[in-house]
């Protein structure tokens, strides 16, 4: 008996392993994805630096000089220092006015993302637990609100609550909730029926007790996947509202208002303003977009080999 | 002395769009301190169902429509959902089939074990977890301490089973209900998992329901043996009697088809038929279509009757057939 019992043991005392480094080793295994993180992570810290590095605040109004206007990349601006991307039709150092773009659109991204997430998971648990009507109506409530194209609905939105970071994040959470309920609802609907949730219910645990420390980790795998492509859309989404002009003010552009503001300068051969910041906005998507395609492999034990 | 548990005309029925199925119909036995009661059947003979009715986890569309569960005297059936919970896991607990599936894949032994101990108690973290760790090494799992900290997927499926039955035993229940605890796993971990679980119910005076399809598990373990056919007891008794001299044709069938009674290389026996459709059974006695013995007399069901101590539904008891 005994004897059985410790040779079960070791193999997992040799496995020095942690759960955390296979997965870091597995997610690490495609150069596509870790391209795209180490992009990912430098975007995130130039985003986070940004007033430390940059040559000047494009929010400042006293720093922007209307003087310096949609001047080509590598001119000298009236400060002193060098616009190594150019500038837009205010004045605005691109390479500045990017990284400060780019911490708002990340930071709504998130916010958006996280706050959609929480919504959206403690609903979708509820709908799953619960089940009979409370489940149907839950779930009519997502079907209707995903029936509408996500950028109508905070397209909508924006239009009647106005401009504004809270209100952009509203709007964000708004559009996308519905889409993390789904997908707890139906990993969780999947768990419930598992044995160690009824092993639990014999235990005598409480039902939030079984819902949340139970079947809720349980989940977590499809959630993180659609948590970064949900952020990764959330930023786009920003960035179209914005360059429609119903997103954030001018006076704190972000990428979206940025790619806005140099549109008009297109045809008359200024292209930087408006593709330095798209070239940004494509790299942040892009990234998240790829980190979040690896996530889904290595978190699918289906696709696992 | 009373019996711990005492389960009369339980009917638990299903109420499915194709028809009401009668899983359980009128089931009746009484289980006794530190008794094993083994419930032996077919797949679908609603066993299963019968522990499941005791805790009162059936789910809709099924519910329990007649019948007591007197549990140390008062009766739990359809009791109501705190009183339920007070029970569960504490003064009932349970040890499921697949070891694999009955832990949470992601949580650690320790904090699932010390879970089932603060659900129920007030005791602080560290004196729950010491039980854990006793627990652990009463059910023969070597050093303790280091698998509280481990996930489900390190240990084998003998260890993990282990475990299952070391959180049953944690509250030191008075009932303990194991649903086919040794089916997943292979005949030699079998064999050390009935002996822990004899050991510890003879330790502490745990009553236990083993719910088994395979009597050569129960010929060694149980004090006594129910055989549930369709929903009903067909005959029930002390261990030694029912082996040695079933009564009920299906009782026979079933220890015909025991591989260890057949000689090499001859055919083992076989109970002609199918099991009958939970949804449309045959009128009288259940079993009487696939039985040898069946008259027109069948066509009415056979009531409980009372040979000696032993129970039997059937109106053509087997003793002469058996003792040849």
């Amino acid at each position: 008996m005994t004897d059985t019992a410790l040779q079960s043991a070791a193999p997992a005392a040799a496995k020095v392993e942690t759960p955390f480094q296979r997965f870091r080793a597995e997610f690490f295994e495609s150069r596509i994805a870790a391209t795209a993180f180490v992009i990912l992570i430098i975007i995130i810290l130039l985003a986070v630096l940004a007033p430390w590095i940059t040559p000047q605040n494009p929010y400042d109004l006293a720093q922007v000089d209307v003087l310096d206007g949609r001047l080509p990349p590598g001119s000298e601006a009236f400060a002193g220092y060098t616009m190594w991307l150019g500038s837009d039709g205010a004045g605005r150092d691109l390479y500045s006015a990017i990284l400060y773009g780019l911490r708002i659109s990340i930071s709504v991204g998130l916010a958006s993302g996280v706050i959609a997430l929480v919504i959206g998971m403690t609903v979708g648990l509820i709908a799953a637990y619960a089940g009979g009507r409370t489940e149907a109506i839950i779930m009519r409530v997502v079907d209707l609100q995903l029936s509408f194209p996500a950028s109508l609905v905070a397209l909508m939105l924006v239009a009647a609550l106005g401009k504004g970071v809270d209100k952009i994040i509203l709007a964000l959470v708004v559009a996308q909730w519905a889409y993390y309920a789904r997908t707890v609802r139906a990993t969780a609907l999947v768990e419930r029926g598992k044995e160690y949730v009824e092993a639990a219910q014999c235990l005598g645990l409480s039902r939030s007790r079984v819902v949340f420390r139970h079947i809720l980790p349980n989940c977590l795998a499809p959630l993180i996947v659609v948590g970064t492509v949900q952020t990764a859309h959330a930023v786009s989404l920003e960035a179209t509202l914005s360059f429609l002009g119903v997103g954030l003010p001018q006076t704190e552009p972000s990428l979206g208002v940025l790619i806005a503001n140099g549109f008009e300068y297109m045809l008359s051969g200024r292209y930087w303003i408006s593709v330095f910041p798209g070239i940004a906005l494509l790299l942040t998507v892009a990234s998240i977009n790829l980190v979040g395609d690896q996530l889904r492999d290595v978190l699918n034990p289906r696709l696992k080999k | 002395m009373s019996p711990v548990l005492e389960v009369s005309g339980l009917k638990t029925h299903f109420f499915t769009h194709a028809g009401v199925v009668k899983a359980v119909d009128g089931v009746d036995f009484a289980v006794n301190k530190g008794e094993v009661m083994g419930l032996v059947g077919e797949s679908g003979s609603g066993k299963s169902i019968t522990g499941f009715s005791i805790l009162g986890l059936i789910d809709p569309p099924g519910r329990i429509v007649e019948g007591e569960i007197r549990f140390n005297g008062e009766n739990i059936a359809n009791a109501n959902e705190e009183t339920l919970k007070s029970i569960r896991g504490n003064r009932i607990s349970m040890i499921f089939q697949d070891p694999m599936m009955t832990l949470n894949p992601v949580l650690r032994i320790d904090s699932q074990m010390m879970e089932a101990i603060l659900a129920h108690e007030k005791v602080p973290k560290r004196q729950a977890w010491e039980r854990c760790r006793d627990a652990l090494g009463l059910v023969g799992i070597p050093s303790p301490e280091e698998r509280l900290h481990a996930y489900p997927h390190q240990l084998s499926g003998g260890m993990r089973q282990r475990v299952s039955i070391a959180i049953a035993f944690l509250n030191k229940p008075d009932l303990i209900i194991a649903d086919e605890p040794t089916t997943a796993l292979d005949v030699t971990i079998q064999a050390q998992i009935i002996h822990e679980a004899q050991k510890l119910t003879s330790q502490t005076g745990t009553a236990m329901i083993w719910i088994t399809h395979d009597l050569a598990v129960v010929a060694g373990l149980a004090d006594r043996i129910s055989v549930m056919y369709a929903g009903r007891i067909v005959e029930q008794g002390r261990t030694d009697d029912v082996i040695d001299h079933p009564l009920h044709p299906y009782t026979v069938g079933l220890l015909g088809s025991v591989p260890t009674a057949n000689k090499r290389g001859e055919r083992l026996f076989q109970i002609e038929g199918m099991t009958p459709n939970m949804l449309s059974l045959p009128e009288g006695c259940a079993f009487s279509p696939r039985c040898g013995f069946a008259t027109p007399a069948c066509q009415v069901p056979p009531s409980v009757e009372h040979v000696a101590d032993r129970e039997l539904r059937c109106y053509h008891p087997q003793s002469q057939v058996a003792a040849e």
